[in-house]
């Protein structure tokens, strides 16, 4: 789960990470009050959408009064930001945050995330903050950081000592980043966190350290421990179709191709994915109806699927092992007897009893392309889509 | 012989009282796997389908001789759980169970360091020797007892895979599924080392999925110990960076875990990399000829 940046400082805040002071605004007249509350000549507006590159594309800016700080909340609310991170969507912009500007000495990066292959939680810092961290990390390897955080130990004090003295930190500076290393360990496991990332924590013209930029998401499976999370889900940041899935329990993602598809199993959804790229289309999702596959779920996987208005035919692949092929059948003929799809739906179904589910699809009055092989019904439903008009 | 599991397996079912446990129980039985005994606290002394259950793993192992153990405990009470198993010494814990916190998992691992049993999964469909036994999920009569085994981090695309690999008219020796979260038990390597040593398995395939290096890792490997025909697939070859494929471990993240380096990086192994997941059977059928 991802939250927002403001929501991010919120709760490095509430951990003793330092951050800049300021507040939300959902209307003009907000970002007007809370920076005249701030009284400062160096204002930040930010938009608080899900995406990095935010600066890049227009949605941060900094200027010198509450008047000005006002004309910028009325230029950002309600338009729709694209960076290089929303995957060529836009994302509406509902708040900005209205902070205080920071004189500026150096720029950090700072980083914790969970190394699957050591089965570890990891804290990595480097002394240049800022977009290039990938590349700085092959071109100076010098400059950045790892370290492991034993489950039994937590993290070391000589690991802090370690991590301040790569960013080059002596004295108050050293003891202060100190601290943050270890609230921040605190902040990730307490919450069961998947991803904190502090780019840039800066070192201020007076000496301190503070978050100038903030990113938390946290483990999905774990939120069941953490009530005081789930109201920070945004659902306006969410995709319809993705929406309604969540709501179903279905694992929905959207993608920008033709091809809908609704597959049982996340493995088996990425190879459907895979192999009709192999065929020349393009998928339109990724649409894991989970191992039952009943009528309730078929039909819910179609509602989803049609709200994307670029898919132009649909490629069902189930493979139906305990739950035997026929009821699925009869489960995806039920299901678009209750739901309209006016595109070709091309449906493959493996397993038990496959023999009786492509007799039942054959013999229902309604309108199917049955296959027989996963290449057959990629091939059938890539040429649907192109038939359709979708350009692939 | 297949590797895990065979017809002398004495399984416990952690979690047997449950919806899941109960009805994969029966599924088990019926497949003609030894469950010997069933584990859910606060119900010792049930039985559940003629099968003694107990309070505690121990009690379950100590008095029906268990060696393997599999679990259908809900996620709370999972991680507890294969620490339960391992304390009471089982040699092979599956463990079933979908949405293991990540945090939970780390302690799982650091605790079964110094242990001598060791985990499949969890988020997994376990595992099948055809002919033998099954502690798993997965629908036993789609399988048949053969020469190949089968790796895989999915659930349905594996069954897809024994599907194509039974009608090329192939069997499998052993298929085990080792789970589709960020951090599990037993690995690929650890599970190519035991394929290695075991007389009737001829060839393996490897089915990945993007997200992590373990398939890279497994490659590396295979390439100095590994002396059997090794196919693989990988899943997720359109998936875009940044979003989660279903699995919690399926994800590209920080340029890390595409599929395409994934496939490079086998091949360059020296494993022959299926690229259309229809033919994962055909591949098979080919590598043994």
């Amino acid at each position: 789960m991802k939250i927002h940046e403001y929501q991010a400082k919120e709760l490095f805040a509430k951990y003793k990470v330092p951050v800049p002071r300021g507040d939300i605004a959902s209307t003009v007249e907000k970002a007007r009050s809370v920076a005249e509350w701030l009284g400062s000549d160096k204002i930040v507006v930010k938009a608080q959408v899900h995406a990095g590159g935010r600066g890049a594309a227009g949605g941060v800016k900094i200027v010198g009064d509450p008047d000005a700080a006002a004309e910028v909340a009325r230029n950002l609310l309600g338009k729709e930001l694209v960076t290089y991170q929303t995957g060529g969507t836009a994302k509406k912009i509902r708040t900005v945050l209205v902070e205080e500007g920071i004189q500026i000495d150096r720029e950090f990066y700072v980083s914790m995330i969970t190394d699957r292959a050591a089965a570890m939680n990891a804290i990595m810092v480097s002394r240049e903050g800022g977009m290039e961290i990938e590349k700085d990390a092959v071109d100076h390897p010098d400059r950045i950081l790892i370290e492991h955080i034993h489950p039994v130990t937590g993290l070391m004090p000589f690991q802090q000592r370690k991590l301040a003295a790569v960013l080059g930190l002596t004295g108050n500076a050293a003891k202060s980043a100190m601290q943050i290393f270890a609230n921040i360990v605190r902040l990730y496991t307490e919450l069961d966190a998947s991803l904190v990332e502090i780019n840039p924590l800066v070192l201020t013209r007076e000496g301190f350290l503070t978050a100038l930029d903030g990113k938390i998401n946290f483990d999905e499976n774990a939120l069941y421990r953490h009530e005081e999370l789930m109201v920070l889900k945004d659902p306006y940041a969410m995709d319809p179709g993705e929406k309604i899935a969540e709501a179903f329990g279905l694992n929905y993602i959207r993608l920008d191709g033709t091809v809908g598809c609704m597959v049982n199993g996340a493995g088996l959804a990425m190879a459907t994915m895979d192999i009709i790229k192999h065929y020349g289309g393009n998928p339109a999702n990724f649409l894991d109806i989970g191992g039952s596959a009943d009528a309730d779920r078929v039909a819910k996987g179609f509602e989803i699927i049609v709200s994307d208005p670029n898919v132009k035919a649909i490629m069902i692949n189930i493979f139906g092992g305990i739950v035997r092929c026929d009821r699925v059948a009869r489960g995806i003929i039920d299901a678009l007897n209750t739901v309209d799809v006016h595109i070709p739906v091309v449906v493959r179904l493996k397993g038990t009893n496959w023999e009786e589910a492509e007799k039942l699809l054959n013999e229902s009055p309604l309108d199917f392309i049955v296959a027989h092989t996963l290449s057959e019904a990629a091939q059938k439903a890539v040429e649907a889509a192109e038939t359709a008009g979708g350009a692939v | 012989m297949s590797i895990i599991l065979n017809e002398k397996s004495r399984v416990v079912v952690q979690g047997i009282t449950g919806k899941e446990g109960r009805f994969h129980t029966k599924l088990m039985l019926e497949y003609g796997t030894k469950v010997v005994s069933g584990v859910t606290p606060g119900k010792g002394g049930l039985s559940e389908q003629g099968i003694p259950v107990f309070d505690r793993v121990e009690e379950a192992v100590k008095q029906e001789g268990a060696n393997v153990s599999i679990l259908f405990v809900p996620p709370p009470f999972a991680a507890d759980g294969i620490m339960e198993a391992a304390d009471a010494g089982v040699e092979w814990i599956i463990c079933v169970t979908e949405g293991i916190p990540v945090q939970d998992m780390i302690r799982v691992k650091t605790y079964l360091n110094d242990k001598k049993s060791r985990l499949i999964g969890p988020n997994c469909p376990g595992v099948i020797s055809p002919g033998k036994s099954k502690a798993g999920i997965m629908p036993g009569f789609i399988h048949k007892e053969g020469s190949v085994g089968i790796i895989s981090r999915s659930g349905t695309l594996t069954y897809e895979a024994v599907a194509q690999i039974v009608d090329e008219g192939l069997g499998q020796s052993t298929a085990v599924g080792i789970g589709g979260d960020p951090i599990i038990g037993t690995d690929y390597k650890d599970l190519l080392a035991l394929f290695e040593k075991d007389a009737q398995t001829e060839v393996v395939l490897l089915i990945g999925e993007i997200g992590g290096t373990a398939e890279e890792e497994a490659g590396e490997w295979a390439k100095k110990h590994f002396t059997k025909p090794l196919a693989a697939f990988i899943a997720g070859q359109t998936a875009p960076p940044g979003k989660r494929m279903g699995h919690a471990g399926a994800i590209i993240s920080g340029g890390k875990g595409k599929a395409a380096d994934k496939m490079e990086s086998l091949k360059e192994s020296g494993i022959h990399v299926i690229e259309n997941p229809a033919f994962m059977g055909k591949a098979i059928r080919d590598l043994l000829n």
